[in-house]
């Protein structure tokens, strides 16, 4: 099975976001209030092959951990959805 | 006879020559290591150096450990070899997992080049043998992502085993407890954001890096 996986890497509460806190900062100039929280982080997209979801999860959450983010700093979602089910 | 001090150049470093020149000045002898060898030529020591390691793609450092030549340094550092990361090559370091913690982006937005005063924190370390506790070193710094960052755990171990071997006076990025640099837990491999191959002449403004570089070279004479 072939799957769409995508990783939305996030810092970690406390880590420096210097470009979320830019964007916040420039948000009320444009005259939207009550906007706040602005983070900025990454999504990473790929497909990966599995015998199954599980296997598939597995698989990703594992090279989310080990490369795609640094657990010292980050945090990430990894959302999988099934190309078969587009057929 | 002075030791070989290899300086490893993956694509988008630029501070390779910088170290060359300050070694070579040291009396020591530099070697370029290009990042796809697969053997350290026999060095005494390795460098790795500033930059932009693979374009700080992912994250600075992130991409670099996947190069041949760090399977090599991480065995050269497991063996007890003297290896020093500097500014990108501390990233690529706690990247590889040679050294604990991560940089991440400096409090106050900004990129920072300027000179930074580092205080001494310990002597017993491969760059700073030649240096007393206290002592104040004037050294550049030139980063966006130097905020030094470990969890509590990590940060009590640094302090208890005397493993932060240089703090700032006067923190310029927001590194936790004021962590210049690091080492390992063997002491063999070292990590800071100032650029000490940047001062180790009065030409720059600074000669206090020739104390630093200059302790790796007595280790490897």
């Amino acid at each position: 099975m072939k799957f769409t996986v995508l990783v939305d890497v996030r810092l970690r509460s406390g880590i420096a976001d210097p470009a979320g806190a830019t964007i916040e900062r420039a948000i009320p100039v444009l005259g939207f209030a009550g906007v706040s929280g602005v983070s900025v982080g990454k999504i990473i997209r790929f497909t990966i092959e599995a015998v199954d979801k599980e296997e598939a999860t597995i698989k990703s959450e594992e090279l989310s951990t080990s490369f795609l983010t640094n657990p010292v700093i980050e945090d990430a979602v990894v959302t999988l959805s099934s190309m078969d089910d587009d057929l | 006879m002075s030791g070989v001090v290899g300086v490893v150049v993956f694509p988008g470093s630029n501070c390779e020559m910088d170290c060359i020149e300050s070694i070579t000045q040291l009396g020591g002898e530099g070697r370029l290591l290009w990042h796809g060898d697969e053997d350290l030529c026999g060095v005494d020591a390795v460098i790795v150096p500033g930059g932009f390691a693979h374009g700080d793609y992912l994250r600075p450092g992130a991409i670099a450990r996947f190069s041949p030549v760090m399977t090599e340094v991480s065995r050269f550092a497991a063996d007890g070899g003297p290896v020093v990361g500097i500014c990108n090559g501390f990233q690529v370091l706690t990247e590889a997992g040679l050294l604990p913690g991560a940089l991440q982006k400096n409090d106050g937005l900004k990129f920072l080049c300027q000179p930074a005063i580092l205080r001494v924190e310990s002597s017993d370390s491969l760059l700073t043998s030649r240096a007393a506790t206290g002592d104040r070193l004037s050294i550049p710094i030139n980063h966006f992502e130097g905020n030094y960052t470990c969890d509590e755990e990590t940060l009590m171990a640094l302090r208890d085993e005397d493993r932060v071997i240089l703090r700032y006076i006067d923190n310029p990025n927001g590194s936790v407890d004021n962590i210049a640099g690091v080492c390992n837990e063997g002491r063999n491999v070292v990590g800071l954001m100032p650029h000490p191959e940047r001062a180790c002449n009065e030409l720059l403004g600074s000669s206090d890096g020739s104390v630093l570089l200059g302790s790796l070279l007595d280790l490897v004479t």
